[in-house]
């Protein structure tokens, strides 16, 4: 694909690979560490354009989590899938809500549901959940709490 | 006389609007930061209807998922069903029969004009004109009729099926149908002339809430509060699925023709046209459709192979997506609901920074927004 192969010219090793079998549209797996600048350059080069964010999803892979960003260029017309692997523990990538205004809330609600920290992010607060609620419920070990506040649930 | 302005001082008021306030379609809260009668931050919080339908998702198979999705918009049951069951289709590989399909696209029409209905009598019940919300029930109630005759319910249908639909339409639909589409075309002009070009109206909407295309594509708007913003941009027409390539119509933006491009009124005006397009659609629909059979041969516990897709397509609120991700057991391993409403809730605190305390309800009904999908 010509947007990976590119994306592996310009950043070398940052790009890992090209998960397009059984995935649509195809991913390509990147490093949380130039995740900033990768998707400044999705957005801003003439030949990518990716100006809007259709989603944005946090994923646990069991060993792992995953942020899955879902783009897309109405100049273009065309599709990529960027993944981010991050540890089980302290999971925390770079917020990209500067580049995209519309990830602002699904940062927060990956945040709320997963416990992945957005580092640089404009405002991550809980967002579905009250705010003293424990644990993250879209993880596959959370444990359903008995009770809120004393109230059976 | 001059006025003593610059010695006045006004102290900042904190109002909590909602999340019980009948202007917020639901229960939204609205924490308002006010100088007077300006606004000066309004912060929506959100959750109050959070019942964790991805985590629900996780725990029951995809055929099971499927009453799940009307109470994702209980507005638009049928546009949501459908949406899950294309989405599960492209993860599987399922071929759907063409009769499923022009039944599909005729009830998300349907659908679609019932609810730009109710957005449409909600806006205008909501800028203090009650009349027109009678008027668009009164419409509606015809749709509701005319589901159940097709799937008993009136409000979640679960009518969609993952191969098709879950029966076929009965006898004497389509003539209701076409009966229904020639009574409710003139009603768009008696609309208008009741209470789209009303002066007061009129002040209320234009120029308020003034979303830019850059903006309105930058934030992640969809749907008909996008292409308020002059974007032309439809799933049906740019992504097309189903038979809508079959289909002929025009798709809406705003024009600014009563202010700016991208205010209130624009998006207002695009819902209304809209409906007009979804007559055009139906029409044709219920002219081209073939007979056979609805449903494919699809086992009740199937398990697609490991992978993922992302599938959008067109609700009356924006798009509505499905990301799946599959391990190929009978449940989806993730599941990701990507809606309208909730992306559309993060431009609201960015454009309402500085209009007026009765504008913030203007905004809130231009927006269209629904909670249960923005909570899901």
């Amino acid at each position: 694909m010509a947007i990976f192969e590119l994306l592996q010219g310009k950043f070398g090793d940052a790009v890992a690979e090209l998960q397009s079998e059984a995935v649509r549209p195809p991913f390509v797996v990147v490093s949380a560490a130039s995740l900033p600048e990768i998707a400044r350059f999705l957005r801003d080069d003439p030949a990518m354009k990716f100006d809007s964010l259709m989603c944005l999803s946090g994923v646990d892979c069991k060993d792992r989590f995953a942020v899955a960003y879902h783009l897309h260029s109405l100049a273009h017309r065309h599709y990529i899938g960027l993944k981010v692997f991050l540890p089980r523990e302290s999971p925390s990538l770079p917020s990209v809500d500067d580049v995209w205004p519309a990830a602002n809330f699904m940062e927060r609600e990956t945040f709320d549901l997963f416990g992945i920290v957005f580092e640089g992010s404009k405002d991550l607060r809980r967002i579905l959940l009250p705010e003293d609620w424990e644990g993250h419920p879209l993880r596959k070990d959370y444990k359903y709490p008995e009770s809120y506040h004393g109230v059976k649930l | 006389m001059t006025r003593p302005t610059e010695a006045l001082h006004t102290q900042e008021m904190l109002i909590n609007m909602g999340p019980q306030h009948p202007s917020t379609h639901g229960v939204l809260r609205v924490l308002l930061r006010t100088d007077g009668e300006v606004v000066v931050n309004a912060r929506p919080d959100i959750g109050y209807l959070h019942r964790g339908l991805e985590k629900i998702g996780e725990r029951v198979t995809y055929a099971q998922f499927m009453p799940f999705t009307d109470r994702l918009d209980y507005l638009a049951g049928m546009n949501c069903n459908c949406a899950w069951a294309w989405a599960v289709e492209k993860l599987a590989g399922i071929e759907v029969p063409e009769r499923a399909e022009y039944i599909r696209v005729i009830v998300s029409e349907l659908n679609r004009i019932s609810s730009h209905l109710i957005a449409f009598g909600s806006f205008t019940a909501d800028m203090g004109a009650f009349t027109p919300f009678l008027y668009s029930i009164r419409e509606r109630e015809v749709v509701n009729d005319l589901f159940e005759m097709v799937c008993g319910n009136r409000l979640t249908y679960n009518y969609a099926r993952v191969g098709g639909v879950s029966a076929d339409l009965p006898q004497g639909f389509l003539e209701k149908t076409k009966e229904f589409l020639d009574y409710f075309e003139p009603k768009i002009d008696e609309y208008n002339n009741l209470i789209s070009y009303n002066k007061i109206f009129v002040h209320r909407l234009a120029n308020v809430a003034v979303i830019s295309a850059k903006d309105a594509v930058g934030y992640g708007l969809t749907g008909p509060n996008l292409r308020g913003s002059g974007v032309k941009f439809d799933l049906r027409k740019d992504e097309p699925y189903s038979v809508y390539p079959k289909l002929e119509f025009d798709v809406c933006v705003g024009t600014g023709e009563r202010g700016v491009l991208g205010d209130c009124f624009d998006r207002y005006m695009v819902r209304i046209n809209e409906m007009r397009q979804s007559v055009r659609i139906l029409r044709q629909a219920v002219a081209q459709i073939p007979e056979g059979p609805v449903i494919a041969k699809v086992p009740r516990l199937f398990k697609p192979a490991a992978g993922e897709v992302y599938f959008r397509s067109e609700c009356p609120r924006g798009e509505t997506g499905f990301y799946i991700i599959s391990d190929g057991t009978t449940n989806p391993s993730r599941l990701k609901i990507r809606t309208g409403s909730f992306v559309t809730m993060n431009i609201f605190e960015t454009v309402t920074k500085g209009l007026m305390i009765a504008d913030i309800v203007a905004v809130i009904g231009s927006f269209d927004i629904i909670l249960p999908e923005i909570d899901r």
